[in-house]
Order: C-alpha cells, then sequence, then structure tokens
C-alpha cells in the first residue's frame, strides 16, 4: 500500500475502509541471517537499511513491548546537527541529511519540520562557544548563524529578556534543525522493513544470548528460542541489561530523563529554543502543546517516571525562560530509560564475542540520530567495517582513554553525564 | 526520594550529591583493567544497587546507600568510611 494524495482522498470518500495494517504479525522462524535485539527506531531503522542498503533481508527484529513504545515514542523529538566534537559532527551530519530525504524514502509522513533551533547564550564565554561552535558547524557544510540580542527577540518575543540572573545575549541558529514526529518514525521506518521481507516480531522479550566457542549463535526469547547467524543489540536504556546475557559489562548507567507537554495553546513557539541555564529545551507540537525538557535525574534508574525534584527544577526553568507559560496547565509528564556512557557519546561497534554488534549508549540524544544509526550499524553489521560516519563509535576507547568524545567538556565519568 | 543519613537523619534527597555505583577502588599499583572496571564498567542492575551519596547540604560525608534502581526503595544506608570501599592510603 502506497500514501499519496490521491489515496488519501480516494479513501476519506469511501469511509477510510481501504487502508490495511502497515506490517505483517509474523510468527518467528527458527533461523534468520540477522538478528536484532529492540525494536525502536535504531533498531527498525537498522533493518530497514539492511534490507534496503544491503540487500540483507532474512532478518527478525524482536520487540518485547510494541513497536515503539520505547523511547522512540518518549522523546522530545528535537533533530540537529549542531555538535562539535570530530566523529559526532560528522555523525549527525550524515543522519541530518537523511532526515531531510527520509519522508519520501519511506513514502511516508513523519511530519519533519525543520522549524530551526535556537540555542540561547547568556554570557561571554558561552557566546563564544557558539561562535567557535558555529564555525566548526559551517566548516562541516551544514548551517549555522549566529544571531544578536536583537534578532532572537524578533524571532522569539516571548522570551523573557529582562532576567538579571541569566540574560539573552544571543543565539546560535541552525535552520535546518526541527522536530519530527516520534511515533510516525518508528512506524515508517517498520513499514519500509516489512515491504522489504523482514519479520517484526512484538511482545518477544530476549531472555538470553546463545554464545558458543566464542561465537555468537543466537537468542533465547519469550517465544522460543531462534538462531541467528548475526545478533544486533538495539535496546536503548536496556542495553546493559541485554548486553549482561552474553556475559559483558559495558561502560553504561541507565538513567530516566522526563519530558513534559502542557495543554494545547495557540502557536506562540516556532522554534526549538534551548536556555543553556538549566539545559531547557521547548517547542510546540502540531496540536498546540508545548514540549519540553532539561535535564536527566542524574542517578541510575528503571523507573519510566521520574522524580520530583527535576519537575520542580524544570518548571522554574520554563518560567524563567518564558514567563507566560505560568498559566499554562501542565497535560502530562513521563520518563524513558536512557544509557548513559562515561562520556555522553554513543557506542556503535563489534561486542567482544563475534558476530554480536552492540549499538547503544545514546544517552538522551539518539532520536536525531535515529536514520544514521541505522544507516551505519546496517553498514557495521552487513560489511563487519565500521561506517566512515560513526568509526570513532569505539568500545575500547573507554578502557584505553584515547579517542574519548566528550562533547560538552564536563570530563569522562558517569556522573557528570 | 528521601535518604537517612546516619548522622542526620532522615533527609530530602537534594541535600545530597550523586556520585555513582559504590565499588572497592582498586589498590593503587592495580593494572589498567582493573582501573577501566572501577571507573567505566557498570553492572547496571534494575534492581538494588550499591551507590555512593554525598551529603552536601548536611554533614559533608560520603554514603553508601543500597538502592533499588526500578522502585527507589532504600534498603541500607551506611557511611562509606565504614563500608570497605578500599582507597586507604
Ligand atoms: C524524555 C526523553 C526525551 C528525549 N529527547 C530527545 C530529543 O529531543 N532529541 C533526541 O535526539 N533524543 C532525545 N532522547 C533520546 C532518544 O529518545 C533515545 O536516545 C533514542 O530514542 C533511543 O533509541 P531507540 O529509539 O531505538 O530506543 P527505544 O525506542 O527505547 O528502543 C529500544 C527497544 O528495545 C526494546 N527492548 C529492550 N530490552 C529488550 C529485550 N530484552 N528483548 C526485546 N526487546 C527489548 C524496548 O522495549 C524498546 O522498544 C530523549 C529521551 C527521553 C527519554
Ligand atoms: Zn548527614
Amino acid at each position: 500500500m502506497r500514501f499519496s494524495g490521491w489515496r488519501v482522498l480516494r479513501e476519506g470518500l469511501t469511509g477510510n475502509k481501504g487502508w490495511a495494517p502497515h506490517w505483517r504479525d509474523p510468527e518467528p522462524k527458527s533461523e534468520y541471517d540477522v538478528v536484532i535485539i529492540g525494536g525502536g527506531g535504531h533498531g527498525l531503522a537498522t533493518a530497514y537499511y539492511l534490507a534496503k542498503e544491503h540487500g540483507i533481508t532474512n532478518v527478525a527484529v524482536l520487540e518485547k513491548g510494541y513497536l515503539g513504545g520505547g523511547n522512540v515514542g518518549r522523546n522530545t523529538t528535537i533533530v540537529r546537527a549542531n555538535y562539535y566534537l570530530p566523529g559526532n559532527s560528522e555523525f549527525y551530519s550524515h543522519s541530518l541529511k537523511l532526515w531531510e530525504t527520509m519522508e519520501q524514502d519511506l513514502n511516508y509522513n513523519a511530519m519533519m519540520s525543520q522549524r530551526g533551533i535556537i540555542n540561547l547564550f547568556h554570557n561571554d564565554g558561552q557566546r563564544d562557544a557558539a561562535v567557535r561552535r558555529g564555525n566548526s558547524i559551517v566548516n562541516q557544510g551544514d548551517d549555522a548563524e549566529l544571531l544578536s540580542r536583537e534578532q532572537v527577540r524578533e524571532l522569539a518575543p516571548f522570551l523573557n529578556f529582562d532576567n538579571n540572573r541569566f540574560p539573552i545575549m544571543g543565539g546560535l541558529l541552525q535552520r535546518r534543525a526541527g522536530t519530527a514526529r516520534h511515533d510516525a518514525v518508528a512506524w515508517g521506518y517498520a513499514r519500509g522493513a516489512d515491504m522489504r521481507g523482514v519479520d517484526l516480531i512484538q511482545n518477544c522479550e530476549v531472555t538470553g544470548i546463545d554464545v558458543k566457542n566464542g561465537k555468537v549463535v543466537g537468542v533465547q526469547t519469550a517465544r522460543g528460542p531462534i538462531r541467528a547467524k548475526k545478533v544486533a543489540l538495539a535496546a536503548a536504556g536496556r542495553s546493559g541489561q541485554v548486553a549482561a546475557m552474553a556475559g559483558l559489562t559495558l561502560p553504561i548507567e541507565s538513567h530516566v530523563l522526563q519530558a513534559f507537554v502542557s495543554e494545547g495553546l495557540k502557536p506562540i513557539v516556532d522554534h526549538v529554543i534551548t536556555f543553556a541555564e538549566g539545559h531547557l529545551y521547548i517547542s510546540q507540537s502540531d496540536k498546540g502543546g508545548l514540549v519540553f525538557g532539561s535535564y536527566l535525574d542524574f542517578y541510575s534508574s528503571y523507573a519510566a517516571r521520574g522524580n520530583l525534584p527535576m519537575v520542580e527544577h524544570t518548571m522554574e526553568t520554563f518560567v524563567a525562560m518564558v514567563p507566560a507559560v505560568s498559566k499554562a496547565r501542565l497535560l502530562r509528564s513521563w520518563g524513558g530509560i536512557m544509557d548513559m556512557t562515561p562520556d555522553g557519546s554513543p557506542i556503535i561497534d563489534h561486542a567482544p564475542i563475534d558476530g554480536l554488534y552492540l549499538n547503544c549508549g545514546w544517552c538522551y540524544g539518539g532520536f536525531k540520530a535515529t536514520p544514521g544509526s541505522g544507516s551505519v550499524y546496517a553498514h557495521l553489521i552487513a560489511t563487519d567495517r565500521p561506517h566512515g560516519a560513526a568509526a570513532k563509535f569505539k568500545l575500547d576507547r573507554f578502557r584505553s582513554g584515547v579517542g574519548l568524545m566528550d562533547e560538552e567538556g564536563t570530563g569522562a565519568q558517569h556522573n557528570l553525564h | 526520594m528521601r535518604i537517612t543519613c546516619p548522622l542526620c537523619g532522615e533527609r530530602d534527597r537534594r541535600e545530597f550529591y550523586y556520585k555513582g555505583a559504590a565499588l572497592v577502588r582498586p589498590a593503587e599499583g592495580a593494572d589498567l583493567d582493573a582501573w577501566h572496571e572501577y571507573l567505566n564498567l557498570r553492572e547496571n542492575p534494575a534492581g538494588p544497587l550499591d551507590e555512593l551519596w554525598y551529603h552536601e547540604m548536611g554533614c559533608n560525608a560520603w554514603l553508601k546507600v543500597t538502592r533499588d534502581t526500578a522502585t527507589h526503595e532504600i534498603s541500607a544506608v551506611e557511611l562509606a568510611s565504614e563500608a570497605g570501599l578500599g582507597g586507604e592510603t
């Protein structure tokens, strides 16, 4: 089934009776060439690119819940490529380019909206860092513009320009950045993978990874054992637990990050805006809700909800930045469990077990990575060589200390990320 | 979340700074793998975990807190200095 304007019109005139499920619901086969653990954005995108770019279609994605029920459906939907550090910068640049063609490629409306991101700065040091970052972004071929205080005021007059503690001095704008409808991203990749023959198997928790003579041979699941030539992790906040099934201990702690949405309001916020003090980020959804979040809760957690001190902090920062929202009501809040690495950057690499692959440690920024992660991970699985855009996402950087990717310069230590 | 400091009693979580898993510190001359394990690798359980919390806005003691990472239930708290975590010189 292909989507088109004509099809939408026809369905509209005939009671929408012609829409079919977007993917099959197959029984697991006894053996696959590749088994992907985790039916989130990264797992589904990986399956899609394995089939599309590498012709590998004897693939199963095993998901313990339902497709898109994890972080891919829980994030604040921000997509951008304004990273600074070598390794990260080219990867996110690669990913943003894929976002720009994804909907045509998938024939699926993911509501990709390049509304632009403005990262505000409040002092000289932050401005200098923004200038440096902007130059490096332009050098890598992406877009960045430095905005003065007055230019920011023109784009976002509702911000608190009289904040004595955190005055807004200006902002770094990336126009190609924006947001996407996160569930639709999962659904689009799911449908694209399914159409190419990939089996998407839901309600199928992986409970064991079978390793023989240092080589992976398959997995144990809630729906029976499945043999596999290659097994690829894409389990987001559960990576530590899944890796433990193969006897691996990863440099990862799982932490919870909360997100919030207000009641529906008329359009006021046109961009994604981040407030450097307090790490607040906001955008407005097409339904009108203000979508926002701030820091993680900062201690290990597998509770898919957060605690109140961070709720309070987030609300305080939001009101400090946009005083008008103090009158808005909060509609809901929720949390997602994320892998945190000591340096805050991801890992895409071979595991030290033959045939086992790692895609983990996305911390709180992995939604924007979804197409990029899928494409480079598929490349690694298919060719056994790292993709050029992800060559630095090595597991051994923590042990060797060489090539640590500490984007924020806070240090390579767990409790700082 | 509230933590019962052995010196100060039950206090709000916001009085404490979080360090992470409470692991036994390797001896000074330990090899790279031992330090790598200590600094980077984590068991990362969904369940009880021994962690270090610092009573920053209280008595300034480091505490070893046993907390369930799925329920946030705290089952034990002791002074880190008495918990046998190594690091003596
Ligand atoms: C509140 C919040 C806000 C965020 N905001 C942003 C943002 O604005 N921009 C951005 O770029 N990033 C953001 N992120 C980060 C981003 O959402 C994640 O890094 C990314 O979505 C993780 O990849 P994924 O989509 O594949 O994960 P998931 O969707 O979580 O997929 C992992 C899947 O693995 C499954 N699984 C786990 N264990 C097993 C098992 N044993 N067997 C079978 N299946 C298993 C899970 O059920 C899950 O569906 C945010 C995260 C959170 C929590
Ligand atoms: Zn105390």
